[in-house]
């Protein structure tokens, strides 16, 4: 089980708790405002851009190349940029704390 | 396997070169063939612009069968950005659960019809067909309209042999004129009645913006259907344990969805205007000139993709640019997930096999490249569970 917490572009927060899948579909489910994950998932439409909290980075790990080269033509993409579908929920997680990108 | 295939004509050219050349009207193309130069070529929408002289960055150029710019497709930040706002939540709907079940009622009914005849060519009689009834929900338009667009035929906007013909584009120039000054009389809450009523930075949007926003709906939204649906049919043909699959693991659908469009790319590329001299993939390009985006070959590119060539159908990681890329990506793309992930679903459910019984390809000219898009024509026979 892992606690998952969403900050939209207005300042809301929004924790949800999930023990699989990705973080991408569980934003999606739960209708986090500015998750749209057009693509299901794929890594092709970059509409599931977080910023990851700097205190939490040990817990989300490294972007793939592929990923990596998604993010390097967002224009909102930062060194703290992912593409959430591409987190699995796992222990490893929780308490994660994300801010949803422009 | 060899009736399904699509095969990749741009292989050794974005090897080699990374570019190919087409001439298209005197006006010449170069097409940047390889995923990265794509992508980033798209993104620079200062040094390669959308908003040029109308129908110039079509290819073939429609600068000389078309005035009215197409919006948002013809125009650059930061107005695109305003069009973009204005009319996405209404290309969003197709997330809803009612169109979603109106969309299933539609695709069930011609999947049903096409189990229930001996033969059927699915060109004309599933995909125009299908794609037709499904614009009616994204336009919100009476479900009877849908009459008058498959009466126009597959080559509406393009004549045999698939030069541009200003007569035929002008069917559907005036048919939209009519129905802008139909709305504009008798308001509804279809997508012309909306958009003449909609506000852009304090003003209200001009009839020609409006045709400029449906002409591009019509048109985006036709050839590129039609084929990513006709070319689903023909794959399963040859395919019967992906069916098989997708009725055991629904779960994978979106991820089909994804790679069918990938290995498909229904739009083989698109044009910028170079706005000043530059380099692309290390080849000049001068002010003025054009170049293409070739999602096609952008999307067999094998140092991104594994097995480019292969229908995976769960693949993980797909970053295809099959609907484009950044600002200009693709409007119309929620409706056509939503048509494809049904359509699929509905045939996993319901058809055994398919048998392709005669055929021919429609082959695009691109000058130093012959790609299959998809077919002329396709007979096929439906056989039921
Ligand atoms: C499988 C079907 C489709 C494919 C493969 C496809 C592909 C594409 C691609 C590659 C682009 C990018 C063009 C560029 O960068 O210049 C695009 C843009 C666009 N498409 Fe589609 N399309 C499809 C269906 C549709 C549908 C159904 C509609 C609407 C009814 C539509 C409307 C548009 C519009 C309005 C744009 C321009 C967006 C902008 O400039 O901001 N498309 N499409
Ligand atoms: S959902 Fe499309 S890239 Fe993440």
């Amino acid at each position: 089980m892992a606690k998952i917490t969403f900050i939209t572009t207005d300042e809301s927060s929004i924790t949800l708790e999930a023990t699989s899948g990705s973080v991408m579909e569980l934003a999606v489910q739960n209708n986090v405002a500015g998750i749209d994950g057009d693509c299901g998932g794929v890594c092709s439409c970059a509409t599931c851009h977080v910023h990851v909290d700097p205190a939490h980075l040990d817990k989300t790990g490294d972007a793939s190349e592929i990923e990596k080269d998604m993010l390097e033509l967002d224009d909102n993409a930062n060194e703290y940029s992912r593409l959430c579908c591409q987190l699995e929920v796992s222990d490893q997680l929780d308490g994660v704390i994300l801010r949803v990108a422009q | 396997m060899k009736k399904s295939k699509l095969a990749d004509p741009f292989e050794q050219a974005r090897l080699e070169s990374g570019i190919g050349k087409m001439d298209d009207q005197n006006d010449p193309v170069t097409m940047l063939l390889r995923l990265k130069d794509v992508r980033k070529t798209a993104h620079n929408w200062k040094v390669f612009q959308s908003g040029a002289k109308p129908g110039r960055i079509v290819v073939p150029s429609e600068v000389n069968i078309r005035d009215t710019r197409q919006i948002p497709f013809e125009v650059d930040p930061p107005e695109h950005g305003d069009y973009r706002k204005l009319v996405e939540p209404w290309f969003k709907r197709p997330l809803e659960a009612d169109y979603q079940a109106a969309l299933t009622k539609q695709i069930n009914e011609i999947v049903d019809e096409a189990l229930s005849l001996d033969d059927i060519e699915v060109v004309s009689d599933f995909s125009l067909r299908l794609q037709s009834r499904a614009l009616t929900l994204l336009l919100n338009t009476p479900y009877s309209e849908a009459d008058t667009w498959i009466g126009w035929g597959t080559h509406v906007f393009r004549s045999e042999g698939d030069s541009l013909d200003g007569d035929k584009a002008n069917i559907l120039y005036d048919y939209i004129d009519e129905q802008i000054e139909r709305a504009s009389e008798n308001p509804s809450d279809d997508l012309y009645s909306v958009l003449l009523n909609s506000e852009l930075n304090g003003r209200k949007l001009t009839k020609e913006e409006v045709k400029g926003v449906m002409i591009l709906t019509f048109a985006g939204g036709r050839d590129t259907v039609i084929n990513a649906v006709t070319n689903s049919i023909a794959y399963f043909a040859e395919h019967p344990e992906s069916l098989a699959r997708l009725n055991d693991e629904p779960e994978i659908t979106g991820k089909a969805v994804e790679e069918l469009i990938r290995y498909f790319s229904p739009l083989t590329h698109m044009g910028r205007v170079v706005t000043e001299d530059t380099q692309v993939c290390e080849h000049a390009a001068k002010a003025d000139s054009r170049v293409s985006l070739c999602w096609a070959s952008a999307n067999r590119d094998a140092s991104v993709f594994e097995n480019p060539n292969e229908v995976v159908l769960d693949r993980k990681l797909n970053p295809h640019v099959g609907f484009g890329f950044s600002h200009h990506n693709c409007l119309g793309a929620t409706h056509a997930r939503q048509i494809m992930q049904i359509l699929l679903t509905s045939l996993a459910q319901k058809v055994k096999s398919i048998d392709i019984l005669d055929y021919e390809e429609n082959i695009e000219d691109l000058d130093q490249f012959k790609r299959k898009v998809g077919y002329e024509k396709i007979k096929v026979k439906f056989n039921p569970k």
